[in-house]
């Protein structure tokens, strides 16, 4: 059997954090009543004047640094025209012809080493508004409030070959754009979204299959899924000795397969021109220097730090700054209490688990460092023991409860009243009297099972340390 | 850039694109319009344009920015007003492809 190559390149669309759209005053919020955040320029009213919000330029000015790119520093926006209601202008202010970035990589990690993906070019955009079918009347029903809201469109060489790889690429423009801190990149709520363009050739060949492009692919494992089944449509396609089309297609991820999207009746031609309406844009050196000042520390150079300053190991710190959310609740932890390792154990090992548990994304943890802290300092001084600990911790993940209060109410504190404690040891050793003969004997081991039985008796919430020193005496 | 003959292919192409569809006289009309005006633009094609820097923009301007702020409220009701037919707050439009 013939053994096939897949080469995949993305188009990655990144909603950009800014307070307002990219040519008007309104609010780019998520999530407010349709057509609440709307304007004439963003309706495409005619006669209104789209005006560049400045703050688009510089996000776009630091993605395109952190991804190594070439800054055209004279460029410009041009439409594309199309008919669609999502889009009330009739055409899309992008960038075509100067766009302002080109030829960047992202470096990304893959069993084989460290890998380059080629950025072929990155450009400014507006988002489109969203349509929703009403099952009612048959008929669509249009929000503009997502139209005009700030894009970057990144699109790279075909360079990645595998679904790893893919994902590895998207996670590291994620990271970069977190720690950047101009976009969430939530696949779920659309501010990342990636088309994929896929081809297959027989290994070992220089040149490229037909490829196809495909859309609506909003998480990871969708993304995972469908590049696996585009690859294998294709190959069976070369296999009966048929023909790829070149067309784009829409991935149905409960079916598990993709099908064409557009027929020949919206043949692909966007007529670009330059748009009159926006002055070109000039980007000096002293604004790039500008934008690489501002630049905060980015993940290299946290985990460097991270390893320097709390002592914390090459896999440790790597795994802390994977994301920023994650990075940032660890060191507010840490340096509220104090104790770094151990900050550090608690989210690797119990934020982590239950992230995988509840299915999130570890973008998604909205506890206070300040809780995790006080459980921290609450084990350590001994008025909590770890399992208890895990529970209260559990509550915190989950809705950031009180701590202390949860730990008074439920009664997981270890009891520091030394009169009983003394009691339940007293009736421990009456009730075992052949164990305490072997310990008096000298078989230091069988300390423990004692230990064990008074911390059955106090349920827990004793210090086994203390239990362990008052058993020796009394004994 | 070599000249455009406006035929019927392009004159189907161009109907596509613009979601029109003409027939019989009004066809013909705008295609020999359409010739007319791709023939005009032609002339500049005997111009010599050797080392002339492209332009990016026709008015001495560049650079024309607004701040991050938001200064549009809801203007829901006035933006809607404009619309022929609207449900639930939303633009209702015939049903598209889904």
């Amino acid at each position: 059997m013939k053994q096939y190559e897949t080469v995949i390149g993305l188009e990655v669309h990144v909603e950009l954090s800014t307070e307002t759209k990219i040519f008007c005053g309104c609010s780019t919020k998520f999530g407010g009543a349709p057509n609440t955040h709307t304007c004439p320029v963003c309706t495409g009213m005619p006669g209104s004047l789209p005006v560049l919000n400045k703050k688009v330029v510089d996000y776009a000015l630091a993605f395109g640094l952190a991804a190594n790119c070439h800054i055209n520093q004279l460029c410009r926006f041009d439409r594309k025209n199309y008919f669609y209601p999502d889009n009330p202008q009739n055409y899309q202010i992008s960038q075509l012809y100067v766009p302002i970035c080109r030829d960047g990589y992202i470096e990304i990690e893959t069993p084989a080493g460290k890998k380059k993906v080629r950025i072929h070019e990155m450009h400014m955009e507006e988002d489109a508004g969203k349509l929703v079918h009403d099952e009612w009347e048959d008929c669509t029903l249009v929000d503009y409030n997502r139209s005009g809201v700030p894009l970057i469109e990144i699109v790279s060489e075909p360079d990645m070959r595998s679904a790893d790889e893919v994902i590895a690429y998207l996670e590291k423009i994620r990271m970069i754009c977190q720690y950047l801190g101009i976009s969430d990149c939530k696949l779920q709520e659309g501010s990342m979204r990636a088309d994929v363009n896929l081809s297959v050739r027989e290994a070992g060949s220089t040149e490229f299959g037909t490829r196809t492009e495909m859309k609506n692919l909003n998480s990871f494992k969708a993304i995972a899924r469908a590049i696996e089944g585009e690859r294998e449509r294709q190959i069976e396609l070369l296999m009966e000795g048929k023909e790829v089309l070149q067309e784009t297609r829409r991935w149905d991820d409960n079916k598990e397969s993709s099908f064409a999207m557009r027929s020949k009746e919206d043949a692909k031609d966007y007529r670009y021109f330059p748009d009159p309406d926006l002055p070109p844009v000039y980007i000096s050196e002293e604004w790039m220097e500008e934008v690489l000042d501002k630049q905060p520390e980015m993940q290299p150079e946290k985990a460097e730090r991270y390893k320097k300053e709390y002592g914390l190991s090459d896999y440790d710190a790597g795994v802390l700054t994977q994301s920023k959310v994650i990075a940032d609740v660890f060191e507010e932890t840490a340096v509220l209490c104090g104790k770094a390792k151990k900050a550090a154990n608690w989210m690797i090992g119990e934020t982590f688990r239950l992230v995988r548990e509840r299915g999130i994304s570890p973008d998604e943890i909205h506890f206070s460092p300040k809780h995790l802290a006080y459980i921290i300092d609450a084990v350590d001084k001994g008025e909590i023991n770890q399992q208890s600990a895990k529970e209260v911790f559990e509550k915190v993940f989950d809705e950031d409860i009180e701590p202390k209060a949860y730990i008074e109410a439920k009664g997981l504190k270890i009891v520091q009243d030394s009169g009983l404690l003394e009691q339940v040891v007293c009736q421990v050793i009456e009730k075992f009297p052949d164990t305490v003969r072997e310990y008096k004997d000298g078989k230091e081991k069988v300390l423990g099972f004692l230990v064990g039985q008074v911390m059955k008796e106090m349920k827990g919430k004793a210090n086994p340390a203390k239990v362990n020193e008052m058993l020796r005496s009394k004994i | 850039m070599a000249k455009i003959c406006i035929d019927d292919a392009v004159m189907d192409n161009v109907e596509i694109l613009a979601k029109l569809k003409l027939n019989g006289e009004a066809r013909e009309k705008a295609k020999a319009e359409l010739q007319k005006m791709l023939d005009y633009m032609n002339k500049l094609e005997a111009v010599d344009t050797t080392g002339v820097e492209p332009m990016l923009g026709i008015y001495p301007l560049k650079n024309v920015f607004r701040e991050d702020v938001v200064v549009n409220g809801d203007d829901r009701e006035a933006m809607l007003a404009n619309a022929p037919k609207q449900k639930e707050g939303q633009y209702q439009v015939p049903k598209t492809v889904v």
